[in-house]
């Protein structure tokens, strides 16, 4: 793979990262529980007809800033200066697990900084029947144990890379999960279902049959019934809750398929 | 030197196979091994073994908070605070404390300690912890990220509320109010003296020394692994420009007192047993939730083994997970306890205490699976054998400025007596 350009955008003070690869129509993506540590085959997959434009949210690797986001409306505050920083302002957008839940906030309160849609088994919600696991009462490793099927392909993203200090980058995976507790402690409802009438962009909603964190079978339908907008659903086979990352090849054609759906092109 | 009987109250009914078959003390503990009869006279066993070190001479009682914690059983130290205010005559009462993020909103605390200061005649240490991320971020949902701030914003509304001229409005980070108006003074003026139990943050130990509140280590491994936090705290103060007055530090240890340290050693291994084993069967999915330590703990952790060693304080729990000793030989041989006669257990606290320079000591005499006769027995040996050949040490050349200052005596009130006693 070549690797992608790199930049810098600033978000209350803070730099963020964003990576950028391919040419194409413009779709961003908003990583997930462990962010982009490194660009993944998935985003290379979408690189092939895309202008790929994957900005790192504060906290997250490649960015700082999150402990000025108290409350989940510092975070999409944060989310939509980060979305036009980086020259996604009314682009398409691709939102990943925790990325997935600020993309979705995002389209509910403010629809025209995004164009379409699409959903990777996002958080936000909470359902008593399919209770979301609490994330950090793990041991050591479990949670990203869990977090997907393709552990061959996470772990070595969670290593650190080759000429990197060893303490930084253990500072800055510890620096996500605090950002990750942060925005979700304790993996209860944020608040998302009040708002996803207003999610009128046409969406995509992808999850994996294997999601350990978030129930495919309850979770999937509960957002597709409160989005407003036009609403395709798929389950990948074989794929945990990082999705993208354990089938990049089935969720780049999917994903890719409904961005090239003229029908689903929002209305100017 | 001061004298406190610190109580955890743990729940003494813990099976034999607790840690093979159960995963945690805390948080998630099993609530099938709750019985409400056995702990209603644990309780007033507890109680009564209080009172009774209070009668016998001990500077302070003392009582602290765990929630959901089979190990220590005081979600709320200020009820049990409450009691002693009125069975105590002349202890100090020392909440240690108020784990002040957990109350909402925190000017419940200024109230109740305000409350306990009055009831008491003005006996009341307050006491500031942090919390624990298992009482914390795991039994109170807090948010690990926030904890800390929250502990400070919300010591700040509390020290003004004590001492504000009138009502006053707060528009907080976290805690927004109007009219804030904590009517009822504690007696001691401008406040009672504040405690800080801590763990090994530098950030705690400076903000301690700027503000002349007591830094107290509360470690269940003995002075040895102590030692290291305590010259970190020294530093700061002496950093600060502060006299390294003794009294300005606080420190726990385990202690039995028998005619002889056989006779101690038989007398405690089960009760110190019990609580090294069970009592810290603590699973370690709740020791380490992520934003709780600062990214500057994190980086002297992953950096240097000496720093990780200091910060070991952090998280007192790693103390056992990493030496691993289970019997009462063990907890010897590694200093968690100190056991034997009077003048074996004097000796070892005097050397202690001058070496940690610490003027303040928690003893704690029951713990474990402790009976009270053998607890009260522990009180008796230590208020008559132990303390007072202790009891002069640093008074010489040092005031103790965190004491509490009561009512004179002209001044209390103290509860009338039962009408059985009266006939």
């Amino acid at each position: 793979m070549s690797t992608p350009s790199e930049r810098t955008v600033s978000v209350n003070g803070h730099a963020c990262r964003v990576l950028e690869k391919g040419s194409g129509p413009v779709v961003g993506y908003l990583a997930g529980l462990v962010g982009l540590p490194a660009w993944t085959p998935f985003l290379d997959e979408l690189a092939r007809d895309h202008r790929v434009i994957a900005p790192s949210l504060p906290g997250f690797p490649g960015a700082t800033g999150h402990e000025d986001l108290d409350h989940l409306i510092d975070w999409v505050a944060a989310t939509l200066d980060l979305i036009e920083a980086a020259g996604l302002a009314g682009e398409d957008l691709i939102g990943a697990s925790l990325g997935g839940c600020l993309a979705a906030e995002v389209a509910a309160l403010s629809p025209r900084s995004v164009g379409r849609l699409v959903l990777l088994a996002p958080l936000g919600l909470y359902d008593d029947a399919a209770p979301v696991p609490h994330l950090w009462a793990k041991k050591s490793g479990e949670l990203n144990q869990e977090l997907c099927e393709a552990q061959d392909v996470l772990q070595p993203m969670l290593a650190a890379p080759e000429g990197a200090d060893p303490v930084e980058w253990k500072i800055e995976l510890s620096r996500a999960a605090a950002a990750g507790a942060r925005l979700l402690w304790p993996m209860c409802d944020l608040g998302l279902e009040k708002r996803l009438h207003r999610v009128a962009a046409p969406t995509l909603i992808l999850w994996g049959d294997r999601d350990r964190i978030l129930d495919p079978r309850v979770y999937p339908g509960r957002l597709a019934q409160g989005i407003r907008g036009p609403v395709r659903q798929a389950v990948l086979p074989g794929a945990g809750h990082l999705l993208d990352l354990d089938q990049p090849v089935a969720a780049a054609a999917a994903v890719r398929e409904f961005l090239a759906d003229a029908t689903t092109r929002q209305a100017a | 030197m001061k004298f406190l009987w610190f109580h955890l109250m743990p729940y003494m009914g813990l099976p034999e196979n607790f840690t093979e078959k159960y995963r945690s003390v805390w948080v998630d503990i099993d609530r099938g091994l709750f019985d409400p009869v056995e702990a209603h006279r644990m309780y007033n066993d507890f109680l009564d073994e209080m009172e009774f070190a209070a009668e016998v001479g001990f500077d302070a009682v003392c009582v602290n908070e765990h929630h959901a914690n089979a190990y220590g059983m005081m979600p709320s130290p200020n009820i049990m605070a409450a009691t002693m205010a009125r069975r105590t005559k002349d202890a100090a009462i020392c909440v240690l404390g108020n784990s002040l993020a957990l109350y909402n909103p925190p000017i419940r605390v200024a109230e109740e300690m305000a409350l306990l200061d009055l009831i008491s005649g003005g006996r009341l240490i307050a006491g500031f912890p942090v919390g624990s991320p298992m009482d914390t971020c795991y039994a109170y949902s807090q948010n690990p990220n926030m904890v800390r701030d929250r502990y400070y914003e919300a010591h700040d509304l509390i020290m003004k509320a004590w001492q504000a001229d009138g009502p006053f409005d707060w528009n907080g980070r976290f805690n927004k109010m109007r009219n804030v108006n904590v009517w009822q003074r504690p007696v001691q003026e401008p406040h009672p003296p504040v405690w800080i139990p801590g763990g090994g943050s530098v950030e705690t130990w400076e903000w301690c020394a700027r503000r002349d509140y007591l830094y107290s280590y509360l470690s269940y491994f003995g002075y040895k692994m102590g030692r290291k936090t305590m010259a970190g705290y020294w530093e700061k103060v002496k950093e600060v420009g502060k006299d390294p007055n003794p009294f300005r530090a606080g420190f726990l240890q385990f202690v039995g007192v028998a005619e002889t340290r056989e006779e101690a050693i038989k007398l405690y291994r089960e009760p110190a047993e019990y609580f090294y084993n069970r009592c810290l069967h603590v699973d370690p999915r709740f020791t380490g939730p992520p934003g709780y330590l600062s990214e500057t703990s994190i980086r002297a952790n992953l950096g240097s083994q000496v720093a990780a060693a200091a910060n070991a304080a952090q998280d007192r729990y790693a103390g056992v997970l990493a030496t691993a000793a289970n019997t009462m030989e063990g907890f010897l041989e590694k200093g968690y306890m100190v056991i034997g006669s009077p003048d074996e257990v004097a000796a070892q606290l005097r050397e202690m205490a001058v070496e940690l320079n610490v003027g303040n000591l928690m003893v704690l005499l029951h713990y474990g699976n402790m009976k009270k006769d053998v607890a009260n027995y522990n009180t008796q040996m230590f208020a008559e054998k132990v303390a007072p050949q202790l009891r002069g040490l640093f008074e010489d050349k040092w005031e103790n400025h965190w004491w509490p200052k009561p009512l004179a005596a002209a001044e209390r009130a103290y509860p009338q007596p039962f009408l059985e006693a009266a006939e």
